[in-house]
């Protein structure tokens, strides 16, 4: 799995954000997670809570909010949501015209959403 | 001392700083008309296997390139110069699957007159599919003993491929897969996806996949021309 190194990522983009806006610490990281991003949510939290130590985030707390599968058809603009990623009675297929052309349209991103910040 | 805590509002991608090498690296393919395809599959699903059969079959008329992603060792990547190809070993030492940046690593080795740049993907059907690695295409390889309740279980890799490649086809008669079932699921999840069944073994569906490689480069290369 490969959460270490989005935490990584994360926290170049977190000390990056904390330092423009003179940030003294960050208090609280909020993540959006894509059910489709392969973004194990218990590993990315462990991962967090190790690589925070000593960073300007040493004591913020993250808060993962969920994103779920969302599609949409191309040919109604009819929108699909996934109860979730194993949803064994979802179909890629427009409930409402039956069209097979659904695009994409949420679930796959993996976002630092806030900061929580004390100046 | 006053300490005001205020909320900031950041809306950045985390995956945003591989996609953004990514896009480098998709650029410099573009400029030397390279067609870069990066597979995925499970591991043992016959990537390395369909490498070595189309590169014997597109050796003698195109110039050929494979980097091979592997976790820890050189295998692949030698099973493929013995077929008289460049290769690249990108070993990525525990991580599961293959980042832009590691690419970029290389890239200066990558002679600038390819045709078609081959990237053997980490086996692994779930990590890969989140990282771009600047190619033109995406394969997704599934092979008949895995079962064919794949696409369904795995549908990022499906959804972010063009070409699906059902591989070990000669195995058909001997193991319960129901191939229309996965083309049909396959297609559910993704209609765009272009199918190909193929063997390694016996040798089925390789010149379909050949020409069909052909004709997108040719394609491809007139548009950028
Ligand atoms: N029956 C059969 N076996 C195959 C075929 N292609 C590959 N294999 C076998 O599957 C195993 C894994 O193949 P390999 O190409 O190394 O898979 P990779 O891990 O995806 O690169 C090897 O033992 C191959 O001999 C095929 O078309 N038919
Ligand atoms: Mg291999
Ligand atoms: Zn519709």
């Amino acid at each position: 799995m490969h959460e270490l190194s989005l935490v990584a990522d994360l926290f170049t983009i977190i000390e990056e954000q904390a330092s423009r806006a003179g940030a003294k610490r960050v208090t609280k990281v909020v993540v959006s997670v894509g059910e489709l991003s392969g973004v194990v949510p218990e590993l990315f939290r462990s991962a967090f809570q190790s690589y925070k130590k000593g960073t300007i985030a040493d004591k913020a707390r993250l808060q993962l909010k969920m994103v779920k599968i969302k599609f949409k058809c191309r040919s109604c603009g009819h929108e699909l949501t996934a109860r979730n990623i194993m949803d064994e009675s979802f179909s890629y297929v427009c409930p409402a015209c039956g069209s097979k052309d659904m695009e994409l349209i949420a679930g796959r991103d993996l976002y630092l959403e806030k900061l929580e910040i004390e100046t | 001392m006053e300490q005001k805590k205020k909320e900031l509002l950041v809306l950045e991608d985390i995956l945003g700083s591989n996609k953004k090498i990514a896009d480098q690296i998709r650029k410099k393919l573009e400029e030397h008309g390279i067609l870069a395809i990066n597979l995925l599959s499970a591991p043992g699903s016959g990537k390395t296997s369909l490498l070595e059969k189309i590169g014997l079959k597109l050796k003698d008329s195109c110039r050929l390139g494979v980097i091979e992603g592997d976790i820890e060792t050189e295998r692949d990547a030698e099973r493929i110069r013995k077929i008289g190809l460049p290769a690249w070993q990108i070993t990525t030492h525990g991580a599961c699957h293959l980042e832009a940046k590691m690419l970029a690593q290389i890239f200066d080795q990558i002679p600038a007159d390819l045709d078609f740049l081959f990237i053997e993907n980490v086996g692994n059907l779930v990590c890969p599919a989140s990282f771009d690695l600047g190619e033109g295409l995406r394969f997704v390889l599934l092979s008949v003993p895995e079962g064919d309740d794949k696409p369904q279980k795995y549908p990022e890799a499906f959804i972010t491929s063009q070409v699906l490649v059902l591989t070990k086809c000669d195995l058909l008669p001997y193991l319960p897969f129901d191939t229309d079932r996965v083309i049909k699921e396959a297609l559910e999840i993704n209609p765009h996806l272009k199918v190909f069944k193929t063997s390694a073994t016996s040798g089925e569906g390789l010149d379909e996949l050949c020409a069909f490689l052909e004709a997108e480069l040719k394609q491809r290369r007139g548009q950028h021309a």
